[in-house]
């Protein structure tokens, strides 16, 4: 057993049995940040802030949520909506932040492959990050149920009939997952149980993943430089802070962290006060009616790539290209074959792969929503095949990039 | 090195706001038609050329034209002859009160109504002479004199009646214009009027059956159940609700929702109503929105002089 | 060293029971997400087809759709005979012929009204129209009312069964 002497002060009492000192410094005055990155290395921060929104005003809106068919839809938008104080707050902050943390992530995902933070040692960063990516979809996809309005029930008729696997006719798989012909109490019960515990779960254990995966290979930066953590640590501590290519992650990177939340505030409150509407389908404010099919059916606005894709092929291939579309980026460390972890405007033909994917993305997305007619159906279809095309040659391009 | 976050933003900032712009302006405009709306100015229908009298209208209205063997006049001590589920039932619609519908109703529309409703209403489709029906309110061919003089002075007297455009509330204005085939449950309105808290089980089972009989009587009329409008103006908006008032016609061609016929004022107070309905805490997030904004900046600002203090000796 | 691949051993075996625990209660787990039995006897209605009268539409409820049954009088089945896409549509038992149909509106799913003297369907949506065998006569809808899966047994018939006229209808693509 350790030894333990009578304590001089709380922080001495708390440092024998927890050793805060020793922690604080592994997690934070020690823990050390390339000194040379922008305000895009703060989107992880962004995102820890937007999930911690998103699980307190969470929790409010649970207190009157009533997971039921008849009483789900009014629970929403009127006690929550009319009667609890504060309620819409907590619904416009918890709509608004469900759709930003996906922009939030895009940017980051984006950064990460802009910069190559995905390469030599630093895999499993992505694979974590790829694997919260579906975690948050399907805690968004889950969300969207619960308001049982017009789009919740057609979106989990639409979604969940997916999984029949077009021609394979996998009904039974369809009726399982429901546990109904239709969406119906069974089906929101357990989305219900998804959104708020399982997911969630899953969730917070992979950020603790994707936090860890970050050790070992430490951030990456912006000149694609390689820095030797040790060196330069041991130079910031002599008092060289200038001079050191390193920082603390407290408080000297959490500062500019801090900042650039702050400024993300700025733009997410505005939002919930002024701009709510585009992240609160109208549609959704109709009650949920399985005789009725609403004139549009589309995902919210982060789903709309990948439903694209699905769209403009006959069933089976469509579902083909949705399940390539939904793995592909896993595999990325894997299909870039180069050996340079540096910014993609320095990487040849990478750098009109990396610009020619983000505009193809945006443009599915554009196509996912409008209506399948001319010329959209064709913008929707190209967009698909170049998606598919640049992953395909991905692997070849990268191969024939030198060393730099 | 040159500072390169300026350009990193605007790129940002740039892919973000046409994602934004291809996601939603866009997309909405080819969804859904727009129709701009005509200020509730009923040009297609002929203007009132007489100037009424009210004390000919009031005969007019109580005599000749017969308006109260199915209108009832509350304001005036007029009861209906049959109530409203009876009515429903053997007309296919209740005819409305007549206390509000001189503030509710443009003039132009209420001229036309008179003599032709179908036509006013815009519903001429529904009772063609194949179909063998006619509109359940007869037209008024005239007392005997000069219809355009009558159906004035008519008007005249309905007006004189109705209350002044600051006496008449957004409920008012609702229940005039849409309370008769809408519910809207978040206010305790259904269509026979405000659900009011019983004692008695037996009393509220009575109430509910009532309602459910007229709407059985109503879903035969329109064709389907017309739809509650409790959070309508959330999830069709405010430029949608107006225009579709003016003329559904525009967006449903064939539907059995008639023109409204308001007046610009009038259409104001049942938005007005319906936002008290599906959003009725617009006031308090105004005003708390611009509070937090004010509390974010400075948020923001000690943030940014926290990052300036620190970064000092990094450089 | 024998002592060791004992140990071993023991420790692979004892891994073996725990995972075959896990399965047995992954299939506990899978059995909870199926649909509850109540649910599943909901999925087949079955109609008696003796009870209907000719040229009365009337409204039964199958896995939350509303279905059309409408029995022809003899005047629409003359009518229906004139075309062969038209007596496709129509379900034969012993003499009698009837219209069964999912009621929803194949443009924009609203549900359509049926009209006595006309014999005819008319969606109040969007003006829609079918005759009385549910096939399409004015537009907006893209293709005649949908038939739910049928079995014929006796003179009842089951909904959500697939009988061999049902598969006959799918595969000549009377319905999808």
């Amino acid at each position: 057993m350790a030894h333990f002497t009578k304590a001089t002060s709380i922080k001495d009492w708390l440092n024998q049995r927890l050793a805060i000192e020793k922690v604080e410094k592994v997690m934070a005055s020690e823990y050390w940040i390339p000194k040379n990155i922008n305000f895009l290395w703060a989107m992880g921060m962004v995102l820890v802030i937007t999930f911690a929104l998103l699980l307190v005003s969470g929790i409010f809106l649970l207190m009157y949520y009533q997971p039921n068919i008849d009483l789900a839809f009014d629970s929403v938008n009127y006690t929550i909506m009319r009667e609890v104080d504060f309620g819409w707050l907590w619904r416009h902050v918890h709509g608004v932040a469900a759709s930003v943390v996906f922009l939030i992530i895009y940017i980051h995902m984006f950064t990460a492959i802009y910069y190559g933070s995905y390469k030599k040692g630093r895999e499993m960063i992505w694979i974590s990050g790829m694997l919260l990516f579906v975690a948050f979809s399907a805690e968004a996809f889950s969300g969207y149920m619960l308001p049982w309005g017009q789009m919740s029930y057609w979106a989990g008729m639409v979604i969940t009939n997916l999984f029949s696997g077009g021609s394979l006719h996998a009904d039974g798989l369809v009726e399982w997952i429901r546990g109904d012909y239709v969406p119906a109490q069974a089906f929101l019960n357990r989305f219900f149980m998804l959104h708020v515990l399982l997911v969630p779960l899953a969730i917070i254990g992979l950020i603790g993943l994707h936090f860890g995966a970050l050790r070992i290979p430490h951030v990456n930066n912006q000149d694609g430089e390689e820095i030797d953590f040790d060196e330069e640590s041991k130079k910031y501590l002599a008092g060289d802070k200038a001079g050191s290519k390193v920082i603390r992650f407290a408080n000297d990177f959490m500062s500019k962290d801090m900042l650039v939340v702050a400024i993300y505030l700025v733009f997410f409150f505005y939002l919930v006060f002024f701009h709510y509407d585009f992240a609160m389908d109208p549609v959704n404010f109709d009650p949920a009616d399985g005789l009725k099919t609403p004139e549009h059916i589309y995902p919210e606005w982060y789903f709309l790539w990948s439903y694209e894709i699905l769209r403009p092929f006959s069933t089976d291939i469509g579902l083909i290209a949705f399940a390539f579309a939904q793995v592909i980026f896993m595999a990325l460390p894997f299909l870039d074959r180069s050996p340079n972890t540096i910014p993609a405007s320095r990487r040849g033909l990478f750098k009109y792969w990396f610009w020619a994917m983000l505009i193809d993305m945006i443009a599915l997305t554009a196509m996912g929503k409008v209506p399948p007619v001319e010329p959209f159906g064709t913008i929707g279809l190209y967009a698909a095949l170049i998606f598919i095309g640049l992953w395909v040659v991905l692997p070849f391009i990268t191969k024939l990039e030198k060393k730099a | 090195m040159k500072n390169k976050e300026p350009l990193i933003l605007a790129v940002v900032v740039f892919f973000t706001l046409v994602t934004y712009y291809l996601v939603e302006p866009f997309a909405h405009s080819q969804m859904h038609e727009h129709f701009e709306s005509k200020g509730f100015a009923y040009s297609d229908l002929p203007e009132i050329t007489k100037k009424g009298d009210v004390t000919r209208g009031k005969e007019l209205v109580m005599g000749a034209a017969a308006c109260t063997g199915c209108h009832s006049i509350t304001s005036q001590g007029l009861e209906a002859p049959m109530d409203a589920v009876t009515a429903v039932s053997a007309y296919g619609v209740n005819a409305p009160d007549l206390s509000d519908v001189g503030a509710v109703f443009d003039e132009r529309f209420l001229n036309t109504h008179i003599r032709n409703p179908a036509h006013a209403l815009k519903v001429e489709h529904k009772f063609t002479p194949e179909s063998g029906k006619i509109h359940p309110m007869p037209a008024f061919y005239g007392a005997g004199g000069d219809i355009d003089q009558e159906v004035a002075d008519i008007i005249a007297y309905l007006r004189s009646i109705a209350p002044k455009p600051d006496k008449l509330t957004p409920k008012m204005a609702f229940e005039t214009a849409c309370g008769r085939c809408h519910a809207m449950h978040y206010e305790k309105w259904t269509q026979i009027g405000t659900k009011p808290a019983f004692k008695r089980k037996q009393d509220e089972l009575e109430f509910d059956t009532n309602v459910l009989d007229y709407q059985d009587s109503l879903k035969k009329y329109m064709g389907k159940l017309p739809p509650d409008l409790s959070i309508y103006i959330r999830s069709r908006g405010e430029h949608y609700i107006k225009t579709f008032m003016e003329d559904p016609q525009q967006y449903l061609e064939g539907t059995s929702m008639p023109r409204v016929g308001l007046n610009a004022e009038a259409a104001e107070k049942v938005i007005e109503y319906l936002k008290d309905s599906g959003d009725a805490k617009r006031h308090e997030r105004d005003s708390i929105g611009w509070n937090v904004m004010i509390y974010i900046i400075f948020f923001a600002i000690f943030a940014l002089l926290w990052k300036k203090q620190v970064w000092r000796d990094l450089h | 060293m024998e002592n060791k691949s004992r140990r071993g051993f023991m420790g692979m075996a004892f891994g073996a029971v725990a995972g075959v625990g896990a399965v047995a209660s992954l299939f506990a787990m899978k059995k909870s997400w199926d649909p509850l039995p109540s649910v599943k006897a909901a999925g087949f209605t079955t109609l008696d087809m003796s009870a209907y009268n000719d040229n009365e539409l009337i409204t039964e409820k199958w896995r939350g759709k509303p279905i059309f049954v409408l029995k022809q009088d003899v005047s629409m089945v003359e009518t229906a005979k004139k075309s062969i896409q038209e007596l496709e549509r129509l379900i034969k038992i012993g003499d009698s012929y009837y219209m069964v149909a999912i009621g929803l509106c194949t443009h924009l799913g609203c549900i359509p009204g049926y009209r006595e003297s006309t014999k005819d369907f008319l969606c109040a949506c969007h003006g829609g129209m079918y005759d009385a065998t549910a096939s399409v006569t004015k537009a907006p809808p893209p293709r005649g009312l949908d038939i739910p899966p049928f079995k014929i047994k006796g003179s009842t018939l089951v909904l959500g069964e697939e009988g061999p006229e049902y598969k006959k209808m799918k595969k000549t693509g009377v319905t999808l």
